[in-house]
């Protein structure tokens, strides 16, 4: 089937087989294997990237639901050079080890911060509940979301606007 | 004079390695991709045992997109082909033969059965369907006394017993202590318990992967694992692979905690498939094959007597072990229980110490090393065991901890194992972790709401503990019969434009190791963080080592590149000497500059390595280099230790127990880099809490893998785990020069039994002297609504009995 997805800002159209998920299609077609799989049955969120401006598993989604979409990765987050505030408060905060949930928390803590912009301690470990970590307990992930979201409320500065940007980029388009 | 510039061992930096990895720039093994790369994919076993009667492959060979199928005798047509054992603990170890592929029997569900390779991932694994065995079911044997009972069927039948090995130290045969049968005989106190270690998967995030190049003049493989030095050499030996033809890389990994040492039947395979496809070939694992196929850890049955005077003081400890190697001797999984022999007698005196320990096989998969390998099990003993010893004693138990361990002043001291302790401090540790902990204030409420009959009761759980890290010596693991020596390697290559690059054959997965190690070095040769960058993982460039386990990456690493700065900088003096017009005894060298002495005279290491790169004027017989190699073999172990107290809530009508707070002190001697070291204990918190709380393997009776996804296989998410404060106290160790101890299996080890002690404390009263972890609330309820008999005294049989119960209840192997 023929698919077109708009991932990182750019367009792309290939042939896909309807059962490619959408996690495979961009590590293998797209090349970008800055998502990636860590589990078979959707539990770990190691995959999660942004569809129209909401997390999900990408190993939930197949690539022809993706059609017409905008899929934003870890790779899309940093622009001009500039990191994303939650990646930057993940480096601040050690919030990783190995840094292979990295990728997907990043995403999942996104989305959670565009629900809910300033999390208690509680709300931020439910809103990463299907985010699996192995490596850093998940104390510093706690404290990097947290921190990020000092740092983007109302009159932190500019970087303060990039969180709803980035949550509707779909939606707005760019 | 030259500014003192402040140093970077002991700085909070912020990781080196962060960049990469927080904007998905990291080279993964399953981001390899490679012209004309084919994938391979491993038909497993769904038996746990069984004959193989036939495989029928020709529909698999004809399925879309397939290249080539394999079985074992397509493979290995001579079955020559064994995976490496580096571990023969006694003389007379059986070691049954574990073949690539499985020819004549399966011994555990998951073991590869064949394997396809095809153009995708996916027609590869489509094609695995496609592929007919005949099995012709054995019997299956799980439980590990069982195993060993007369009678029993065999796993191997041509190994005539399930009992691989049975190993033993004597306090008294060996002259390190006295005699345990006499000082149980003889004692005031006896208490015995039985604890079972349960089986945990070590659940990196990253699924093990591999590809193999073999279109170069070499062979190159990318890995998943933790160990690419000695995959190299045990790749060389296992399949007849002229070494110097044979380059491994481990690139970025996720995550190994001892569940990628393993050297695995896979990139056999794929070493085999690809020289004979003469194609690259890549294998990625599902989660749901490595739950099945990847090693297990932990999974031991402890018996453990202690022994004491009334008021307190330990007389003996014995230790009587089974140990589960699943169905083949891993890479170092036979060891396991034996590391953990010297870890029993913890931070105590105990002057007698007998422990014996049996590896059984069974039909399950293999156990190996997992995160502190047989050092948590210890840990977990004798920490439960005082626990129960204080309790029948009727003191507190930090108290008789207090009253047992070695005294600050004491250090050096030599324990019943005949291991020497370089240095410690268990007051200072203790007493901040107290302070932090409001210890009085929890017991206060405690008592407060015992005496009120309060729903939720709470419970206080103590755990001090000591381990071996650095692995390690040598002369000593060659005492144990381990394959392999401890050192490790470095060298240091000073650049023409004064930066530095740093090789070192310790292998990194996440812990940080690029930033510490670039701190040492900029602190050695006086150079900025920033200018030195760390190779390592490549058997090319790192071209000796022996990898990362055992928390020896600080202390055994680190040390090997402190070395080699000391030879830079032994190699620059001359010169420096030379560009100074001085003499060496002159000079001092500080914050890399060479100063003679008393004056503002100085040269930059920077400006040394552009004249040694010039060479236009050098002293006479002068080598152009200021590189250097080290490598450093550590004359004993390093200690870390720490106390870890925690308060659990128990509902008791529902057997939800909720951690409160959890306090831990670890003294891991100078730490490098705080920060790394806060984010060690925290991952290393969370393991060991799982294995309290959440996590363990289960089978069903035919052997199946019940667990073998993260749906069945809890791993704890964030809404799972508190808090944790952690601290330190810092005691350098005496062995090092960096004073280091290291850190990464501190938390692990600890935890577990912080946590199930604060437990049962709490539900004490109603009778509950021991739960089997993990503590689910099916089985706490349980204990609380049947309260469990003392195990210590001649009701073994009851004990025995009551745990049965709560087993059938909790609903677990
Ligand atoms: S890979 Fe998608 S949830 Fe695990
Ligand atoms: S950082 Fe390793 S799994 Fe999260």
């Amino acid at each position: 089937m023929r698919i077109t997805v708009t991932v990182d800002g750019t367009k792309y159209t290939d042939e896909v087989e309807p059962r490619t998920l959408l996690v495979h299609h961009l590590r293998e077609k797209l090349g970008k294997v800055g998502t990636v799989v860590g589990c078979d049955t959707s539990n770990c969120g190691a995959c999660t990237v942004h569809l129209d401006g909401h997390s999900v598993k990408s190993c939930s989604v197949l690539a022809v639901q993706a059609d017409g979409c905008e899929v934003t990765t870890i790779e899309g987050l940093a622009r001009d050079g500039q990191l994303h505030p939650v990646q930057k408060a993940f480096h601040d905060n050690h919030a990783l080890q190995c840094g292979f949930c990295t990728p997907g928390m990043i995403m999942q803590s996104i989305d959670l911060l565009a629900d809910n912009p300033d999390p208690d301690e509680q709300a931020v470990r439910e809103g990463l509940e299907g985010n699996l970590c192995r490596c850093t307990g998940y104390q510093n992930i706690v404290r990097a979301v947290r921190d990020a979201a000092q740092n983007m409320s109302p009159g932190a500065g500019p970087e303060a606007e990039r969180i709803t940007e980035t949550k509707h980029v779909g939606v707005g388009g760019d | 004079m030259t500014a003192t510039i402040e140093p970077e061992v002991g700085k909070s930096r912020r990781r080196k390695e962060d960049e990469r990895l927080i904007t998905g720039r990291t080279r993964w093994t399953d981001n390899i991709t490679l012209p004309g790369m084919l994938h391979m994919a491993v038909l497993r076993s769904p038996f746990a045992h069984a004959k193989i009667v036939s495989i029928d492959t020709s529909a698999a060979k004809s399925a879309p997109g397939v290249v080539a199928v394999f079985t074992a005798r397509d493979l290995d047509p001579d079955s020559s082909i064994g995976m490496p054992c580096a571990w023969p603990i006694t003389p007379d170890m059986k070691a049954p033969r574990r073949p690539v592929l499985a020819a004549d029997q399966v011994n555990f569900a998951g073991e590869g059965v064949a394997v396809v390779v095809a153009r995708t991932s996916a027609e590869a694994h489509d094609a695995l369907e496609e592929i007919d065995v005949e099995y012709d079911e054995l019997p299956v044997i799980l439980d590990m006394e069982a195993a060993i009972a007369d009678g029993a069927p065999l796993v191997h039948e041509d190994q005539g017993s399930n009992t691989s090995a049975v190993w033993k130290f004597d306090s008294g045969e060996a002259g390190t202590g006295g005699n345990v049968e006499e000082a149980i005989s003889s004692a005031e106190v006896v208490v015995k318990r039985r604890f079972r270690q349960q089986r945990l998967v070590p659940a990196f995030m990253e699924p093990r992967a591999c590809v193999v190049d073999p279109t170069g003049t070499q062979l190159t493989m990318w890995s998943a694992t933790q160990v690419p030095h000695i995959l190299r050499v045990m790749s060389a030996l296992t399949l007849g692979i002229p070494e110097h033809k044979l380059r491994v890389i481990a690139p970025d990994v996720g995550g190994g905690f001892g569940g990628k040492i393993g050297v695995l039947p896979e990139e056999m395979m794929s070493l085999l498939v690809a020289q004979k496809l003469g194609k690259p070939v890549k294998w990625n694992e599902s989660r749901s094959e490595t739950m099945l196929a990847a090693h297990h850890g932990r999974d031991q049955i402890q018996d453990i007597t202690i022994s004491a005077t009334r008021d307190g003081q330990v007389t003996g400890l014995k230790v009587e072990l089974l140990a589960n190697l699943g169905a083949y001797n891993g890479l170092v999984g036979t060891g396991v229980p034996i590391l953990g022999a010297f870890m029993f007698n913890a931070i105590y005196k105990i002057p007698a110490y007998h422990f014996a320990c049996t590896n059984v096989y069974t039909t399950t998969t293999l156990t190996d090393a997992y995160r502190g390998a047989g050092r948590p099990e210890a840990t977990f003993a004798i920490e439960r065991i005082m626990d129960e010893l204080a309790v029948e004693l009727g003191v507190d138990p930090l108290e008789l901890r207090e009253k047992n361990w070695i005294k600050h002043e004491e250090f050096p001291f030599t324990t019943v194992c005949g291991l020497t302790y370089d240095s410690g401090n268990y007051e200072a540790a203790t007493a901040k972790a107290k302070q932090l902990f409001d210890y009085d204030g929890l017991r206060a409420e405690q008592e407060k709401r015992r005496a009120s009959g309060d729903k939720v009761q709470l419970g206080i759980g103590i755990s001090t503990f000591t381990e071996m890290c650095g692995l390690a010596p040598s002369r000593v693991l060659g005492s144990l019969d381990y394959g392999a020596g401890g050192w490790e390697h470095a060298a240091i290559r000073m650049l023409p434009t004064g930066k530095v690059e740093v090789i070192t054959g310790a292998s990194a997965h996440g812990q940080g190791h690029e930033t510490a190690w670039s701190q040492i070095v900029a602190d050695q040769l006086g150079v900025a963080f920033e200018d030195v960058e760390i190779i390592h993982g490549d058997t090319q460039s790192s071209h000796k080592g022996m990898d990362t386990y055992g928390s020896r990456s600080l202390v055994v690493g680190g040390i090997a590149i402190v070395k080699a700065a000391e030879k830079v900088v032994a190699k620059a003096k001359p010169i420096a000497a030379h560009l100074l017009e001085c003499a060496e005894d002159d000079l001092e060298f500080a914050n890399g500059k060479f100063t003679v002495k008393g004056t503002d005279t100085s040269t930059g290491i920077a400006d040394i390595a552009l004249a040694v790169f010039a060479a236009h004027n050098l002293p006479d017989g002068v080598e152009p280099s200021l590189d250097s190699d080290a490598t450093f073999d550590p004359e004993n172990f390093s200690y870390p230790h720490g106390t870890h107290l925690c308060a659990a809530e128990v509902d008791t009508e529902t057997g939800r127990v909720k951690l409160r707070s959890y306090v831990c002190v670890d003294d891991v001697g100078v730490a490098v880099n705080p920060l790394i070291v806060e984010g060690q204990v925290h991952g290393g918190l969370a393991q060991g809490i799982a294995q309290a709380l959440f996590e363990g393997t289960e089978h069903d009776e035919s052997g199946t893998l019940t667990t073998g996804t993260f749906a069945d296989y809890l791993l704890p998410s964030a809404a799972d785990l508190p808090s944790f404060t952690t601290d330190r106290t810092e005691t350098p160790s005496t062995t090092n020069p960096l004073g280091a101890k290291g850190v990464g299996e501190a938390g692990t080890i600890a935890s577990t039994p912080a946590v199930v002690n604060a437990v049962i404390d709490a539900v004490r009263h109603f009778g509950v002297n021991d739960i089997e972890m993990p503590l689910t609330p099916m089985r706490v309820w349980h204990a609380v609504q049947h309260g469990t008999t003392d195990a210590g005294g001649p009701g073994r049989g009851e004990a025995g009995g009551g745990l049965g119960s709560i087993d059938a209840s909790g609903g677990a192997q």
